[in-house]
């Protein structure tokens, strides 16, 4: 199972579950955890990417395996312990604003 | 007797104020949607149970809630608001043409008569409407495409469409207001619009008089007298008796006629108020002091209503959104600050009382007169 582990304002949104699993086929990527994710909550829709461009929002970070993977390609295989669910994605807030 | 609820949006959350007819007394229910903007808020006039709100942040975007029990429970709908066809351009601050790009809901407004139809103002400027109850936008594109479109331009909040207002005596009819494109009135229910600007002086722009340019703030109308508008502009109070064909000022003796927000008396057409900022430069009261204008003459004669309100050092601003009245008798008047008050008036204005002294900045205050 993916682990994923969104901020404060988007876990109101979807119960108040720090950490989602979920169940995603290969290839594990942004992408397909991304959609995974939508699916199982659509009111995540727009929140962590455009509706219509699926582009990451600008203030949206995605970090793992102390890693910034904000600016890799959304297909970009995740890393390993991703994948085997051994480390979380984290969706997160930009450090910007009050 | 009847009771008010008001709906208030501030910069971290939405809050719920709650008191029988007598107002002495009142419930605070919130934070909703904490960490949240919540630019707007609005029951709905047909079914005061369901409202509406609008909630975003520049991390995670836009979200629409909607309450079916009068803001106790709310759950997300529809937050897809894509503009229709080719987004075409309008001005940027630098003069050069900018993609129009949708960026948050100022506004919305449910309609007078079906719980389930909603519009919304959006930034870039845009008016969008659902007819099932939020879960899906669609855009209204004849404003945005009106000739004039690629010559609008943000005003310093943005270039967003903050005001609706809808005409219980005619449904086709819609009143809209851009910053900093001016008003515009469709009367083919959003089909088709033209600017009514006419009367409208703005000194910032290089024609004063254009036919669109102006900073309008806010609009307000008593559903008495549909043809009857309010107008607070950046500068200038104006009225027009003609549905926006013709505008004069009647800013009269206000000691600043900058402001933000303005309304109408529910049960006295001719009796609107104010809230009088200095300046653009200094968004705050002339003085220091928190005074709401009122005028009992539709404009020009003005009266200073300060009791109960801070008369010294007092330096908050009133946005355009957080003023409401209720319908009870004597009308309860109500508005939200910068520094999180929400103050209230049981009597027309005559007196007034802080609800709640220490929330987030206030962006919208919204009454509902309930039964």
């Amino acid at each position: 199972m993916i682990r994923v582990v969104l901020p404060f304002h988007l876990r109101q949104l979807v119960g108040d579950d720090r950490e989602i699993s979920l169940s995603v086929a290969p290839p594990v990527t942004q992408r397909s955890v991304l959609d995974a994710l939508e699916a199982r909550h659509p009111v995540l829709r727009g929140t962590i990417r455009d509706q219509a461009t699926l582009q990451r929002r600008p203030f949206v970070r995605v970090f793992a395996c102390e890693q910034d993977l904000s600016h890799e390609v959304p297909d970009a295989p995740l890393p390993p312990e991703v994948a085997t669910g051994a480390a979380p994605l984290l969706i997160v807030g930009a450090m910007a604003g009050g | 007797m009847g009771s008010v609820r008001i709906l208030v949006g501030t910069r971290k959350g939405a809050f719920v104020l709650s008191a029988d007819g007598k107002r002495d007394r009142w419930a605070v229910s919130g934070p909703h949607f904490p960490g949240w903007e919540v630019l707007h808020l609005k029951g709905s006039p047909a079914d005061p149970a369901r409202i509406y709100a609008s909630a975003s942040t520049g991390w995670f975007g836009q979200l629409i809630h909607r309450s079916s029990d009068g803001g106790k429970t709310w759950e997300p709908v529809g937050n897809r608001f894509e503009y229709e066809g080719a987004t075409g351009t309008h001005q940027w601050y630098d003069g050069t043409p900018h993609p129009w790009k949708f960026a948050r809901v100022w506004h919305l407004e449910p309609s007078l008569t079906d719980p389930e139809t909603v519009y919304a103002g959006v930034e870039d400027a845009a008016l969008f409407r659902s007819t099932d109850g939020g879960r899906l936008w669609q855009e209204l594109s004849g404003l945005r495409r009106h000739p004039s479109a690629p010559s609008w331009q943000p005003g310093a909040g943005g270039m967003c469409l903050h005001t609706i207002v809808l005409d219980p005596s005619d449904a086709r009819r819609i009143f809209v207001a851009i910053s900093a494109a001016g008003a515009f009135r469709s009367d083919d229910a959003g089909e088709t619009w033209r600017p009514i600007n006419r009367g409208l002086r703005s000194e910032g722009v290089p024609d004063p008089t254009a036919e669109v340019g102006h900073c309008v703030h806010r609009l307000a109308r008593h559903p008495s007298r549909p043809g009857v508008l309010f107008m607070q502009k950046h500068w200038d109070v104006m009225r027009s008796d003609d549905a926006g064909e013709s505008w004069r000022e009647v800013s009269g003796n206000l000691p600043s006629d900058f402001g933000f927000p303005i309304e109408v008396h529910p049960h006295e057409p001719e009796t609107i108020f104010v809230v009088p900022i200095k300046s653009d430069s200094e968004h705050f009261p002339p003085e220091g002091k928190l005074r709401v204008y009122r005028s009992r003459t539709g404009g020009n004669e003005w009266e200073a209503l300060t009791q109960g309100l801070p008369q010294q050092d007092c330096y908050v601003n009133v946005l355009r959104d957080a003023m409401a009245v209720d319908s009870l008798d004597p009308c309860g008047v109500y508005f939200g600050t910068t520094g999180g008050q929400v103050y209230a008036s049981k009597n027309s204005g005559d007196s007034w009382a802080p609800i709640v002294r220490d929330l987030p900045p206030v962006l919208s205050v919204e009454a509902q007169t309930l039964p």
